[in-house]
């Protein structure tokens, strides 16, 4: 069986594709009415940086006021609004749907070998319904703001004064829906658009991550629907289902609230190892080590992400055999995690790895996981969390999961995939620089965040003890260092995109997954002939072309992998 | 507007732009010009329908939990006040209710037999098929607004609102309309009393003891925040009332926090309420799509798909209503 389309004659060679799916049609409206997913995926993609760039500012300002203790640039009540709105924006707007529904939007069907995913009209109406629960999100501001903290925990979400919490409710309501329908076209287009030959373990595991993903985001996601519905109910009509002074239950918000919130999380962090997947191995060269059990450790973390939810309140009056069963059950997590861990490693031992951009944040992935996930341990151990809980740790230990892993796998993969997207190549040593800025500065603001943290310093407070104020200070330069980091990384990826930017390969890292089959840019219909489907990992056949500066597939060891494939099957 | 535009036949137009390139996609280009609806980035008829049907679905699983959740609300209030709920549920009407349900599963059965004439190409008797539905949606609606009215006349409501005396209501209602009002007359605001409620009591003195009430548990943990069992709790089936008298707040009987019925009650039939709503507006839409003859039996999955939506609209209501109605 031949495993290898060879290259289209008009993608080799200094000129793109006249064909792409960025010129394909011109004008505002092709963009705005388009079915295709590549272009939803680029403005997901822009509007998910935009997101980013308004809730760094907050982290900034925020990081800013605590510079010192008492007042620094703001009052108390506007603190509440920054780390309110910071959490909620990246949590919602960003980090939720940055590498489903902008990436994963734009790979999934090239990758899969399908023309579109399965309801293009659906998918457009998820951005459409993302933009709308933006937009609330935004008229919160000029409604009041809100200070409720990104976890809306009644009975203070339902009792607030600040203007701007129905709005932000509804919005959140909103984007709920973009993700659950997002979700739902993932899940169908693997099942019903995978092309001939593409077996479920032949995908790519980051079609893999992106499955279980969506598993969870239209699984759990209603849920959080409804119990923002009930708040707003509760704040406009006084329905008191939430309110303990007519009989409701604060701790039931706290349990709908986790039932997503906490699978929420996993929306974040799977489909990110499920790019780190990809970039370890493309980027090392070498067959991804373990293929099935990365590929079922994403959905055991699929499952074990409804399970889990209780160990978010271990203090909340919950009852001692609960605790101990979510306890457990959190530690199990660590399983799943653990064996994609260990796999990345082993995949890159002996590999022959190219420190490009996207390896770099692929490694900075791994190191920054580890300590998430690690210290997820601490917090899952009833005894420590009494001790930890609403403490900086916590808030260390999820920016270590949900920023250095989720954000750093998102923009790992933006680099790795940037290529194809733009038909530009950044300047990879300049992407690199950034990327190391990032990582440093990443480790000083937050790994400070632990020590402080653990000596007792709670979160989202506005003033603390002088001994906490060292901390607060390299934390805070750690933030800016970061800030500069990012700054280049996009100063970067511009740069590529002005005039004279070196014009990508088909194959500019050496991947064999289907993307990297068409042309850069893809055409608008993906693929000009039904791609043919082999071992995605298997990099044999490629050998590096200087005339292309990209990979190609060498005949002659095409024929000796071949002939290599048929000798393991007799 | 250009080839990336709604319409499916463009996206085929388009296709059909680079179908020289194998012959695959000439066999699939002529799939697509046999089935004009068919869209461009499937190649069968059966691929498409498969993929809608199994969208259906999933969007059916995000409709379980939606309303899972509320259920798991039901569950937490009742087995925290067993008591409220078998008192508050007489203040339902089991006979509206009833012909609501009757009415909903009727118009379930019009809506498979609509797929089953979209199927074989009945066009009228499609069309009769969904107008019934319509009309069983319109009738839902009709008796639960009925429902509705009688009870926030009478403050049974949710929240504060629940210890207003209806009778001032009614008082305030009338001091604007003085003119052309003679004296209130409480009797007229008198519910329907309950003689199925009646027949129980007069059994037997002890009162019949519901199965389906929630036993607060006596010892191991509580669960779900509920706190501490308040033991008083244990003994509350005393309070299901021998009577029910006109005005609720003058119920000596009334157990405590009985307004909380009324909250869950209005929460979930009215989401249910609005998701009737939206079935009447997207069966409105195949009723014009069918007038205009969009459907046969090459093409019927819009029928399909509607038909699964309504059917779990009827099924989320056959267990609200035992929940609600029949639980005293």
């Amino acid at each position: 069986m031949t495993t290898v389309a060879t290259p289209r004659p008009e993608a080799i060679g200094a000129t793109a594709s006249t064909d792409n799916y960025l010129t394909y049609t011109r004008g505002f409206l092709s963009w705005a009415l388009t079915l295709d997913h590549k272009r939803i995926g680029v403005m997901y993609m822009g509007a998910v940086l935009t997101s980013f760039f308004v809730g760094g500012v907050f982290a900034l300002l925020l990081r800013t006021e605590l510079l010192t203790p008492g007042r620094t640039i703001c009052s108390a009540e506007a603190y509440n609004q920054f780390f309110t709105l910071h959490g909620a924006i990246m949590v919602f707007l960003v980090i939720i749907p940055s590498i489903p529904a902008a990436l994963g939007n734009f790979v999934l069907p090239i990758m899969l070998g399908a023309k579109d995913v399965a309801f293009p009209r659906l998918n457009l109406f998820s951005l459409y319904l993302w933009i709308g629960g933006a937009c609330f999100t935004l008229y919160s501001l000029a409604a009041g703001g809100f200070d409720t903290g990104w976890t809306f925990y009644t009975p203070y979400s339902t009792t607030t004064t600040t203007g701007g919490v129905i709005p932000v409710l509804t919005g959140v309501f909103i984007l709920g829906f973009s993700s659950i329908f997002t979700g739902l076209n993932f899940i169908v287009t693997v099942h019903k658009l995978r092309p001939p030959g593409m077996t479920w373990f032949r995908m790519p595991l980051f079609l893999w991550a992106l499955y279980a993903t969506a598993i969870i985001q239209v699984l759990a996601t209603p849920v959080l629907a409804i119990t923002l519905s009930l708040l707003i109910v509760e704040r406009l009509l006084n329905i008191g289902i939430f309110n303990p002074s007519m009989g409701g239950d604060p701790v039931l918000y706290q349990h709908f609230f986790w039932f997503y919130s906490h699978p929420a999380v996993y929306i974040m962090i799977v489909p990110a190892m499920g790019i780190i997947s990809e970039i370890i191995s493309v980027h090392a060269h070498r067959q991804i080590f373990g293929y099935r059990f990365i590929a079922f450790s994403s959905i055991a973390i699929a499952m074990f992400s409804f399970i889990v939810w209780g160990h978010h309140m271990f203090t909340s009056g919950q009852s001692g055999l609960m605790n101990t069963i979510f306890s457990l059950i959190s530690f199990s997590v660590a399983i799943p995690s653990a064996v994609k861990t260990f796999n990345w490693v082993m995949t890159l031992y002996k590999g022959t790895i190219s420190l490009t951009a996207p390896m770099m944040y692929a490694l900075s992935f791994i190191f920054l996981f580890t300590i998430g996930g690690l210290t997820g341990i601490h917090l899952a151990t009833l005894n420590t969390d009494v001790h930890l809980h609403d403490t900086y740790f916590v808030v260390a230990h999820f920016h270590y999961v949900m920023m250095g892993s989720a954000l750093i796998g998102m923009i790992g993969g933006l680099h790795h995939w940037w290529p194809k997207m733009t038909g530009r190549m950044y300047n990879e040593r300049m992407a690199v620089i950034a990327c190391v800025i990032i990582f440093v500065g990443f480790n000083i603001t937050f790994f400070t965040q632990f020590m402080l943290g653990s000596q007792g310093m709670p979160r989202r407070y506005y003033d603390y003890q002088p001994e906490f104020q060292i901390y607060h200070v390299i934390s805070t330069i750690g933030a800016y260092i970061m800030a500069v980091g990012f700054g280049t990384c996009a100063v970067c990826l511009a740069q590529s995109l002005m005039a004279g930017g070196r014009k990508a390969p088909m194959n500019p890292w050496g991947g064999r997954s289907l993307e990297w089959q068409c042309s850069s840019p893809p055409p608008h219909d993906n693929f000009s002939s039904p791609p043919t489907v082999g071992n995605c990992y298997d990099y044999s056949m490629l050998r590096w072309d200087e005339r292309e500066q990209g990979y190609v597939v060498d005949k002659k060891l095409e024929e000796a992998a071949i002939e290599a494939e048929s000798r393991s099957h007799s | 507007m250009s080839h990336a535009t709604m319409d499916p036949k463009d996206g085929q137009a388009g296709h059909a732009g680079h179908a020289g390139h194998a012959g695959h996609d000439h066999h699939a280009s002529a799939e697509h010009a046999k089935y004009p609806f068919l869209a461009h980035h499937f190649d069968t008829p059966a691929q498409q329908f498969d993929s809608a049907k199994l969208g259906m679905w999933l969007f059916l699983a995000t409709e379980v939990l939606f309303f899972g959740a509320l259920f798991v609300a039901y569950a937490v209030l009742r087995s925290r006040f067993p008591e409220v709920f078998t008192y508050a549920s007489h203040y339902l009407d089991t006979i509206m209710g009833g012909i609501n349900t009757c009415v909903l599963i009727l118009s379930s059965l019009t809506m498979a037999l609509g797929v089953y004439f979209a199927q074989r190409g009945k066009r009228i008797a499609l069309i009769v098929c969904l107008w019934l539905t319509m009309a069983g949606a319109a009738g839902f609606l009709v008796i639960k607004y009925f429902e509705y009215s009688h009870k926030i006349h009478e403050n049974l409501v949710w929240g504060p609102s629940f210890y207003i005396p209806p009778h001032d209501a009614i008082g305030e209602i009338e001091a604007q309309d003085l003119a052309h009002a003679p004296a209130p007359a409480p009797a007229a605001v008198a519910p329907p009393t309950d003689s199925a409620a009646q027949a129980i009591v007069m059994v037997g003195n002890k009162p019949a003891v519901d199965a389906s009430v929630i036993k607060p548990a006596q010892s191991g943990p509580s669960g779900l925040g509920a706190g501490a069992v308040n033991p008083a709790s244990a003994v509350t089936h005393d309070v299901i009332p021998r009577d029910i008298p006109a005005d609720h707040l003058e119920d000596p009987k009334m157990p405590p926090n009985t307004h909380m019925f009324f909250a869950i009650y209005y929460a979930m039939t009215g989401l249910h309420g609005i998701h009737v709503v939206i079935g009447m507006v997207v069966i409105g839409i195949l009723i014009y799509r069918a007038t205009r003859g969009d459907f046969g039996p090459n093409y019927y999955t819009p029928v399909d798909l509607v038909g699964l939506y309504w059917h779990i609209v009827d099924l989320v209501w056959i267990f609200l209503f035992p929940l609600f109605y029949l639980i005293h």
